[in-house]
């Protein structure tokens, strides 16, 4: 049976891991590649990597980094940040990344994902989106990092996106995340019910009980966290015996 | 261990050169006749779609060279649906080096038993079950592969593995000296590695 899958995200720039982390018996907890592997033994799903590097030199050090990653880990893998034309694409591609995302570049040109399906199969097509609720109780999607609103709905936006050949969507709510108080369960619930394609929550993972809502009430099909998972709160193998313990299929 | 992965218009193939390196073993890519047909061992890899898969074959005469093959040959997610007798993917005529027939997943409405919304393609981690190969030596009954995949191989005299998705399905083949895998070995974390290795010794 298809398990539900845990994603730990990795924040990089210039080839370095943004946030801190407290692993211990790390050779280098700063080097994505090191801690990427660490949660591939541990029993991680799949890994995302988010470059936010805004230096001319981004694409040399991603493809690097890239390259690297693939070398050493034997689980799926997705890179994104700031993925806005084919040719970046290509080359994260054939450095080995297993799946690129793709945000604010699609939203303002939404062929870029028909393009890219085309080109590479919908696979490796995950549309991220950043959305909000607003007062009017409309989830509205933000881009360039949840600066601007844009003038779209988030479901309106991510059914466009799966007709263009989106293989994926990320979704992740600018209300939740970094406030550990659990997923946004009814946007989560209305992309993962009203889609054809898997949607993986991501955005206010504090607590196990979390994952099982996530999974059970808005039925994602993954749910991927960053800080719970780089500081230790959670561990990845004691999280999936806590899901499978409330009848939650996932890998052991 | 001389091994080729042959290079054709599909995705992944770096992912299955860089699994391979993992274990310690170098690998050619290669379109070329001879050197594939010199290897030891020959991988057949792939992510894409059938039919231009194949026109891409029979324009380098690559699928005549596939089938003449006579050490192990192991097809990895496309790879593995080319060697089948038909793939439903755009009505594509394939290699028929298994009888099995490549069928497209079909969505319930109803979704499954927990009313969750069934997708496809699949992409994830399963179960690989009723495990009769020496591809599988150590590789424990139900262990997770990892798949991404709109169809499926039916289930016939070479099935060696299955998978229930939406329905069952062959999740690997077997006829003499050629194997098939449905899911990703190179993306299969160490049960993975353990079917790559033990494609090295069948």
């Amino acid at each position: 049976m298809l398990t539900k899958r845990i994603i730990p995200c990795l924040d990089v720039k210039d080839g370095r891991t943004v946030k801190g982390t407290n692993f211990v018996n790390l050779r280098d907890a700063g080097d994505p590649v090191d801690l990427g592997e660490i949660y591939a033994l541990r029993g991680a799903d799949e890994l995302v990597f988010l470059d936010i590097t805004a230096t001319v030199e981004k694409r040399k050090t991603l493809s690097e980094m890239v390259r690297r990653i693939a070398h050493r880990i034997n689980i799926p893998f997705t890179v994104g940040g700031g993925v806005s034309d084919i040719r970046d694409v290509e080359m994260l591609l054939n450095s080995g990344a297993d799946k690129i995302t793709i945000n604010s570049a699609a939203f303002k040109r939404p062929s870029l994902i028909s393009d890219l399906a085309r080109n590479f199969g919908s696979q490796c097509v995950v549309l991220a989106i950043d959305t909000k609720k607003e007062s009017d109780g409309v989830w509205w999607v933000y881009l360039q990092g949840g600066r601007i609103r844009a003038n779209e709905t988030c479901i309106t936006w991510a059914r466009r996106g799966v007709d263009l050949g989106a293989g994926e969507i990320l979704v992740t709510s600018m209300d939740h995340d970094g406030t550990k108080h659990g997923f946004a369960l009814d946007i989560t619930r209305t992309l993962s019910t009203e889609l054809p394609v898997p949607v993986i929550a991501s955005g206010g993972a504090g607590q196990m009980n979390h994952f099982t809502d996530v999974f059970q009430i808005a039925k994602a099909d993954a749910a991927l966290a960053a800080s719970i998972f780089h500081f230790g709160e959670i561990e990845i193998r004691a999280l999936k015996t806590y899901l499978k313990e409330r009848s939650i299929n996932v890998r052991i | 261990m001389n091994l080729a992965i042959i290079k054709y218009n599909a995705g992944n193939i770096r992912s299955v050169l860089f699994a391979i390196e993992r274990l310690g073993i170098s690998a050619t890519v290669t379109d070329d006749c001879d050197e594939l047909r010199s290897a030891d061992r020959v991988i057949f890899p792939g992510v894409g779609e059938a039919s231009s898969a194949m026109a891409y074959l029979k324009a380098r005469k690559l699928d005549q060279l596939i089938k003449d093959l006579s050490q192990p040959v192991l097809g990895i997610c496309l790879g593995m649906q080319l060697m089948c007798k038909y793939s439903e993917e755009n009505e594509t005529e394939c290699l028929g080096i298994f009888q099995e027939i490549v069928k497209k997943f079909r969505i319930d409405k109803e979704g499954d038993s927990k009313g969750d919304v069934v997708k496809v393609p699949q992409i994830g981690w399963n179960n690989i079950s009723d495990l009769k190969s020496a591809l599988f030596n150590g590789v424990p009954e139900d262990s997770y592969c990892y798949f991404v995949h709109g169809y499926y191989a039916d289930f016939g005299n070479d099935t060696i593995a299955t998978t229930d998705y939406i329905q069952s399905y062959s999740s690997a083949l077997n006829k003499k000296n050629f194997y098939g895998v449905q899911f990703h070995p190179e993306k299969s974390a160490e049960v993975g590695n353990r079917i790559l290795q033990n494609f090295m010794t069948v």
